[in-house]
């Protein structure tokens, strides 16, 4: 079973947002939430490097761990999905989650967050596959037709890699090996720990 | 043994990546390694940036949402972890413990009688501005309690008895009413403490009453003023206690608004669990002698009226100190029977 997984190739990415973009539009993600965004790190200086973040669908997910209702679950692609129907929006998935993933829909005065909102690596939710319920509450799901990530399918610098994770590390050893240089697989130490297969 | 090939492998991918590959041998395919090439450009890598910036990796996104910004905060995964063990075992045992302390406290002691018997005869002990501060913060505290204990155990102890749907209604409502109450908690943990304070504070005779053990320890009714040790010790812990976790909660009902930072809203739900919990503990010991653990000690709340005898006994120097100012002589509740008639 292949163990599904993001990796960001930092030498590559050109800070488009065209991922960013692509996901709001595949989703129809509401204003104000971003399932994906990419940060700059030492914009402007030598060594400035643009990665795409999103969630990282990590081994033994920090979210997973501290929800007090138990609304996620792992997919057995290794894809960590959520029930919005059980979630209460208290935030602690947003303090444990290492990538800034959770999202809420409102402001969060009086606990009041909204069912939390993030990235399903084009995967959907609990609902039935490729419903209208499953689209409205999650977005498409492209994984259930066999298709990629869309944020990944269309990097325009094939920067992003979304697959399995063991083929998505060896096409970008592949890259350094050749180019000489690499910066690494931005958050894998964080998100997978020393566990790289599902 | 597939754990242990899982682990190899995991263990040789991490070495590559986040190495950033420059060290470590190239896969299968690459024939030759990859040598850090001098020409490039100084190399802002995961590990490196860690250690420079020691924790959270900082940015710049074009959302205007400056916590989006932060690319990776290692520190979710401390969060983790006391989220899943730590609290969990802090709280299991200071709240277990605590149950379990006193019904075997009850089983071998039980209920702490008042040792001449009711008078009859009652003196006023707590006024109705003193009674409505303490049960609008017991009433308070209860409910925050329970729907608290949801949030930290309930995944544990009441989602597989009431299944997924149930337990998130119930946990929703539980929420709302944890945010809300809380505002009268807050008010009752400030009117006990301006109206208790002058009677709380420590003195030598709290040592002596410590030192034979106390109410509920020793047999011997040591002197005490209008609060004795134990009670002075309940009176901190709820106002320094309570009022910690009236901090800390509104920190996190109003997020990154007082606090701004990760760290800051972290820190707070965890402070905020923790003291929480131990007291919880406290106040269990506290409901405990209030209610079946000790004879006429309910009434002091109840009433508001004690009963002499179990005034004398418990806080001699107080009867001593009120008799002699004339307030609050004894005084019998309306239709009973007048002091000194019998």
């Amino acid at each position: 079973m292949a163990r599904m997984k993001f990796l960001c190739d930092a030498d590559r990415c050109i800070e488009c947002n065209a991922c960013v973009t692509a996901c709001k539009n595949e989703h129809e993600v509401p204003w104000g939430i971003n399932r994906r965004r990419v940060v700059t790190i030492s914009d402007g200086k030598p060594g400035e490097r643009s990665i795409s973040m999103a969630c990282m669908h990590c081994t033994d997910a920090p979210c997973a761990a501290v929800c007090p209702v138990d609304c996620f679950y792992t997919t057995a692609d290794g894809v960590v999905l959520h029930s919005k129907d059980l979630c209460i929006g208290c935030g602690y998935c947003f303090y444990a989650c290492p990538f800034g993933a959770p999202q809420y829909p409102r402001l969060g005065n009086f606990g009041s967050r909204g069912k939390m909102d993030k990235c399903t690596y084009c995967a959907g939710g609990p609902e039935a596959d490729s419903t209208m319920a499953e689209y409205a509450k999650y977005g498409s799901n492209r994984l259930a037709e066999g298709k990629l990530p869309l944020c990944a399918e269309m990097c325009s610098t094939k920067s992003l890699l979304a697959g399995d994770g063991d083929i998505i590390a060896q096409i970008y050893a592949e890259r350094v090996t050749r180019r000489g240089y690499g910066s690494g697989a931005w958050g894998w130490r964080v998100a997978y720990k020393d566990v790289t297969t599902g | 043994m597939m754990r242990f090939i899982q682990k190899l492998r995991g263990a040789l991918a991490v070495t590559l990546l986040a190495a950033g590959l420059a060290l470590a041998a190239a896969p299968a395919p690459a024939q030759a390694q990859a040598p850090a090439s001098p020409g490039a450009p100084a190399q802002a890598s995961e590990q490196m940036l860690f250690n420079y910036l020691q924790g959270n990796v900082q940015g710049r996104t074009s959302i205007p949402d400056p916590r989006s910004a932060t690319l990776i905060q290692p520190q979710g995964r401390d969060f983790q972890h006391f989220w899943r063990t730590t609290l969990k075992w802090i709280g299991g045992i200071a709240v277990g413990g605590m149950l379990v302390v006193l019904v075997i406290f009850y089983a071998t002691r039980g209920k702490i009688r008042i040792a001449a018997g009711p008078s009859g005869r009652t003196i006023e002990r707590f006024n109705g501005i003193e009674r409505f501060a303490h049960w609008i913060t017991a009433s308070t505290f209860i409910i925050l309690g329970i729907t608290g204990l949801n949030i930290s155990f309930g995944r544990e102890l009441l989602l597989p008895i009431m299944g997924p749907e149930a337990f998130t209604t119930w946990s929703q409502w539980g929420k709302i009413a944890h945010n809300f109450l809380s505002f009268p908690f807050t008010l009752g943990v400030l009117l006990m403490l301006v109206i208790w304070i002058k009677d709380n504070i420590p003195s030598g005779a709290d040592v002596a009453w410590f030192a034979s053990g106390g109410g509920l320890v020793g047999h011997g009714h040591p002197p005490a003023k209008r609060f004795n040790g134990g009670q002075k010790v309940i009176f901190w812990a709820v106002v320094l206690g309570g009022g910690a976790i009236a901090v800390t909660g509104f920190i996190m009902m109003f997020p990154f608004q007082f606090v701004t930072t990760m760290d800051g809203m972290q820190l707070a739900t965890q402070l905020h669990g923790i003291i929480s919990l131990v007291l919880i503990a406290i106040i269990l010991a506290h409901i405990y002698i209030g209610s079946i653990g000790m004879e006429g000690a309910f009434d002091a709340m109840g009433s508001g009226k004690v009963d002499l005898n179990w005034a004398k006994e418990h806080h001699s120097l107080w009867v001593d100190e009120v008799m002699s100012a004339g307030r609050g002589a004894p005084q019998a509740p309306p239709g009973a029977r007048k002091a000194g008639a019998d």
